[in-house]
């Protein structure tokens, strides 16, 4: 679905990916993880074209994107939608109006077929019912749920999740980690998660990439991350910084 | 030590104008290429331009108002008072009318725009506006651009039509002026070409604000800092700029529409 190769990014004078290489297999969930400010979200963008590369490569559907212009892009974000990490929810809008944004750009303009599509987005992320809402009044896993409303509502053949569950207490976190599993297995899609808390990445990966000094450090099963003896990949799997009190 | 100073400085200032003339040419771009959002452009048109006419038409009527007196008290010496009438709508449209609004207008147009687009920038509304398919510049920068281009010429003269009122008022009602004497000069030396003059001024400073204000917006940086930096910004290089500006339009505008009778 989305093929990454020789890929590089610098910003001002920091290197953030060097040289990445990573194949996301079509209806897989694959979680990228890897400490605070290492490129997780970096990575993430450029897989829907919100970033250009330095150099490399980024396929989607065999279609090379990183060179395309933005109003070339159209197609391809009907294809992969983006979970933003605070949702990024327009806040001149009420819940109603951001989910149904997607569609009337789409030249959707049956008002009832838009008002059953918002509802249906609403009820796969157990918000149903609070189309009027302003997104101030609502929570930050609400606001995630929305966020994430709006993205399916185009039926997108991949989700990209950028640290889905940051910022939000266990018990909201445990819920949007099997909201993630849910719609995969609901619509099928291929999901791309970024994040730094491996009990989301635990519970949603097919498959692990550990982004580690701007390269993909380890890839695998979450299984034969738990069984590395790499000490580099035990001391983020524990959260192991090496200091002492 | 000063030599590369200048070096940098004139090289920062041309990438500015660089980042500015590529957001004019997408904008442009965007006019052909995309269909308007004329719901959009209606939202802006009222915010920008119906909502503006009170702080334009205070700062036109009592700069008006001021400048009728002033002239009078230096003219009333030399015998020469029938006059005010025509120094006060001439400059009125020439000058003052246009800088006035454009500077207004810039303080609180152009303070919104680059705030509003700022917040959505380090919120990631803008990315989620492309990650969805939709070009910020369409959706933001033309609305706004078109809004401003109609609005400010409009604002322009509501601001001159209330100076040369407030003018007439002062002079006529209050400083004892006669209604003959001053209407006859204001008419005789006041011509299409001030008014043409105070139009096209008010054009070309309603896109410095607009495009100067989008551009501080959609690249204002992360945090409160970057985001109360960029309707600061936007306001005084908007401000300084139709200064600047109006500066040379005041010469190349004479030759298209001269001054005198």
């Amino acid at each position: 679905m989305i093929s990454v190769r020789n890929l590089y990014k610098t910003l001002g004078t920091q290197s953030i990916l060097s040289g990445i290489n990573l194949q996301i297999k079509r209806g897989e969930t694959c979680v990228i993880i890897g400490r605070s400010g290492g490129g997780k979200s970096v990575l993430l963008k450029h897989f829907v074209g919100l970033m250009k590369p330095t150099s490399g490569e980024v396929l989607v559907d065999g279609e090379e994107i990183a060179g395309l212009p933005e109003r070339k892009l159209g197609a391809i974000r009907k294809k992969v939608g983006i979970l933003f990490q605070s949702g990024a929810l327009f806040d001149s809008m009420n819940v109603e109006e951001n989910i149904a944004f997607p569609l009337r750009e789409a030249g959707i303009k049956d008002l009832k077929l838009i008002r059953e599509k918002v509802a249906e987005a609403l009820e796969m992320v157990d918000l149903g019912g609070e189309q009027k809402k302003m997104p101030e009044n609502l929570s930050g896993g609400m606001r995630k749920r929305v966020g994430l409303a709006r993205t399916i509502v185009g039926r997108p053949a991949c989700i990209l999740f950028d640290e889905p569950t940051t910022g939000l207490d266990p018990i909201a976190s445990d819920s949007i980690n099997h909201l993630i599993r849910r719609l995969q297995k609901r619509l099928s899609v291929t999901s791309v998660v970024v994040t730094h808390d491996m009990k989301t990445a635990y519970h949603t990966a097919d498959r692990i990439a550990y982004l580690y000094e701007g390269r993909i450090y380890f890839l695998g099963t979450a299984a034969e991350l738990r069984a590395s003896q790499d000490p580099i990949i035990e001391d983020f799997i524990e959260g192991r910084s090496g200091e002492t009190d | 030590m000063i030599l590369p100073f200048l070096g940098r400085t004139a090289l920062s200032f041309l990438s500015y104008l660089g980042q500015l003339l590529l957001l004019v040419n997408e904008t442009a771009r965007a006019l052909v290429v995309s269909p308007i959002r004329w719901r959009l452009f209606f939202r802006q048109l009222v915010e920008v331009g119906f909502r503006s006419q009170l702080v334009v038409v205070v700062t036109g009527g009592f700069t008006g108002a001021v400048f009728a007196a002033q002239t009078y008290f230096q003219f009333n010496r030399i015998g020469m008072e029938s006059a005010v009438g025509a120094v006060v709508a001439v400059s009125m449209f020439r000058e003052l009318g246009p800088v006035l609004t454009g500077l207004m207008v810039a303080g609180r147009v152009g303070a919104a725009i680059a705030a509003e687009l700022g917040t959505m920038k380090v919120t990631e509304q803008i990315d989620a506006l492309r990650a969805l398919g939709v070009h910020p510049i369409d959706y933001l920068v033309v609305p706004r651009a078109l809004a401003l281009m109609i609005s400010m010429p409009i604002l322009v003269a509501e601001c001159c039509g209330l100076g040369i009122l407030a003018g007439y008022f002062v002079g006529t009602k209050v400083l004892g002026i006669s209604d003959a004497y001053y209407l006859n000069t204001m008419i005789k030396f006041t011509g299409a070409r001030d008014i043409k003059m105070a139009l096209t001024k008010g054009f070309v400073f309603g896109l410095l604000v607009v495009f100067i204000a989008c551009h501080q917006g959609l690249n204002a940086k992360e945090g409160a800092v970057g985001v109360g930096r960029a309707p600061t910004e936007a306001v005084v290089i908007g401000s300084l700029s139709i200064l600047i500006v109006n500066f040379f339009l005041s010469f190349a505008l004479n030759i298209f529409y001269p001054g005198g009778v």
